[in-house]
């Protein structure tokens, strides 16, 4: 069974963001990038089910500018197979790249869409879910634990309740929760094996899909900050400050 | 004017208390609010909905199919409804909305609006992005309002409503690609978190699930909600749904002390609006500092227990 998993280049997580002065959104340029690490997740899953047996082809995808095959790479040194870019140089929001993964999911023929739960960037966790509703299928968000057997998998997903168990039927969609795996380390001879992996490009043009209109941001700023506090000696002195506001 | 469809989350028959936080967004973008109930039986539910000020009117979906509430099957339904003149359909920001929202979306054709935090008009809204670290206003597109609701914004409503119950029905074929298999939920008498006014968190630094108790104590001595960062649950001190932050929950207590949690960007997203926020740490240099109202540097070992006898 093929499996397609989808990645997105953003701002690493480390990298304590600037939003521009100007109020147009935050500074990229120059900016330490990634692959998004909810995307990592899903990557290392799909290679542990490949590495089960469950899996026999990891077709990883993206949507972005040129600087996007970097991911790819990261991707096939994960493990992928081979990938595709769907290449567009601008903003693409969740509901035009679920189209785009959807069309390439039915193309493929894959049975497994398998995704992060949300990017780090535009916090939206919505894309899996969207591809999901597109193509009529199941969706198991914010999964923790993966079985696949025959054509179906159990899923166990993080809900604010505790722990929720589905069983969907193939094809479905997966997004990962953090807790699903722990990805492994990108070895160098995996990176220089992923250089010589096929990446196919092809456009929404080509896929047949048709931007759908999207929010417009007519302002960034960055959020309130909070004045610093003061630092006290002694917890008797922590007590009568709570105390002194009424908070205990 | 505006007609909003706010979609009811609940479970064992009681109306989660999310709901009532997202009709505070009904009422900011002013309009006629119809509450949906979607069950296998929604009668108390709906009742309580119907109490709820702003509610003009319940609607009650009753099938045995929504018994255990799937994305898979409830949006379709939800997607019938919409199409009844709504234009916007709000979903609390809980695991619930997140999960259902972006499906009812992409079935009407909408890119959905995530996580809601404060309303400048029918289609424009502040929004976080990267972990809370930058406010979007984004202005959504013709076509129905798709939105979740981030709960750490808004006050919920006043009782006061009376709202008449009308059941109604839905033809919306339902799949049965996902079926429910089961929910281990984690039973605690403390607070929810999501609601607490007061929330004490423990960190790595805590260093077992036994040590996690000395939490408890001072938690259970001034009535708080527990939670914790993510390092916590990863080495399984605590459940992961007690997790505070970016993928965890997004609170805004009156109070929250951090004990033995250094402060990282990802767990800095989910208490940001706390309104007084107490560090207690051994490292003066943790960024949780940079935050904290009250800090103590000190050992929570020792401060901890001190704190607890002396409150």
């Amino acid at each position: 069974m093929k499996a397609l998993v989808s990645v997105k280049r953003v701002v690493d997580y480390n990298v304590r963001i600037q939003v521009k002065s100007d109020g147009t959104g935050v500074v990229t340029d120059g900016v330490k990038h990634s692959m998004n690490p909810f995307d990592e997740i899903a990557m290392e899953e799909a290679v542990r089910l490949k590495e089960k047996g469950k899996v026999t082809e990891i077709v990883a995808v993206t949507i972005g500018g040129d600087k996007n095959e970097e991911t790819l790479r990261t991707a096939l040194a994960f493990g992928a197979d081979r990938a595709i870019h769907i290449k567009e140089a601008g903003e693409v929001q969740p509901l035009t790249a679920a189209k785009a993964f959807a069309a390439v999911l039915k193309k493929e023929g894959a049975q497994l869409f398998i995704a992060g739960k949300q990017a780090i960037d535009d916090d939206a966790n919505q894309t899996g879910q969207m591809v999901a509703a597109l193509l009529d299928i199941a969706q198991a968000t914010f999964a923790s634990k993966v079985e696949v057997e025959g054509n179906k998998a159990i899923v166990t997903r993080e809900v604010d309740a505790g722990l929720e168990t589905l069983e969907v039927d193939l094809p479905a969609v997966i997004t990962a929760d953090l807790r699903l795996n722990e990805p492994r380390y990108l070895k160098l001879p995996d990176i220089m094996k992923a250089k010589k992996k096929p990446v196919e490009t092809v456009s929404f043009a080509d896929l047949g899909v048709t931007p759908a209109a999207g929010l417009k941001t007519t302002k960034t700023v960055p959020p309130p900050s909070r004045s610093k506090g003061i630092v006290v000696k002694t917890v008797d002195e922590l007590v009568s400050a709570l105390k002194a506001k009424g908070l205990v | 004017m505006s007609k909003i469809l706010v979609i009811a989350e609940h479970a064992e028959g009681k109306l989660n208390a999310s709901v009532s936080k997202t009709l505070a967004v009904a009422e900011k973008i002013g309009g006629e609010t119809h509450v949906a109930v979607l069950a296998a039986d929604g009668a108390a539910v709906a009742a309580e909905a119907a109490k709820l000020a702003g509610v003009a009117k319940v609607l009650v979906v009753n099938n045995a199919a929504n018994a255990q509430p799937t994305s898979a099957v409830l949006a379709p339904q939800i997607v019938e409804l919409a199409k009844q003149g709504y234009t916007h359909v709000l979903f609390p920001g809980t695991t619930f909305g997140k999960d259902l929202a972006p499906r009812v979306a992409a079935k009407l054709d909408v890119q959905q609006v995530s996580d809601i935090m404060a309303v400048h008009g029918a289609s424009s809204f502040d929004r976080p992005t990267y972990a809370g670290n930058a406010i979007t206003t984004v202005e959504a597109p013709a076509g129905t309002v798709v939105a979740t609701v981030r709960l750490a914004s808004f006050n919920a409503v006043a009782q006061t409503g009376s709202a008449a119950v009308e059941t109604v029905s839905v033809s919306a074929a339902l799949p049965t690609h996902t079926r429910f298999v089961k929910l281990e939920a984690q039973k605690s008498e403390r607070p929810d978190l999501q609601s607490a006014a007061k929330v004490v968190s423990g960190g790595r630094a805590l260093g077992s699930s036994e040590n996690f108790k000395v939490v408890y104590a001072l938690a259970d001595k001034i009535g708080a909600g527990v939670g914790a960062s993510r390092a916590a649950v990863d080495s399984g001190y605590v459940p992961n749904d007690m997790q505070v932050g970016q993928t965890g929950k997004i609170i805004a207590p009156e109070l929250y002390i951090a004990v033995g949690i250094s402060g990282a960007i990802q767990h800095l997203a989910g208490i940001k609006d706390a309104r007084t926020i107490v560090a207690i740490n051994k490292d003066p240099e943790a960024p949780i500092f940079e935050v904290a109202d009250f800090g103590l540097v000190g050992d929570l070992f020792q401060v901890l227990p001190e704190m607890t006898a002396k409150l």
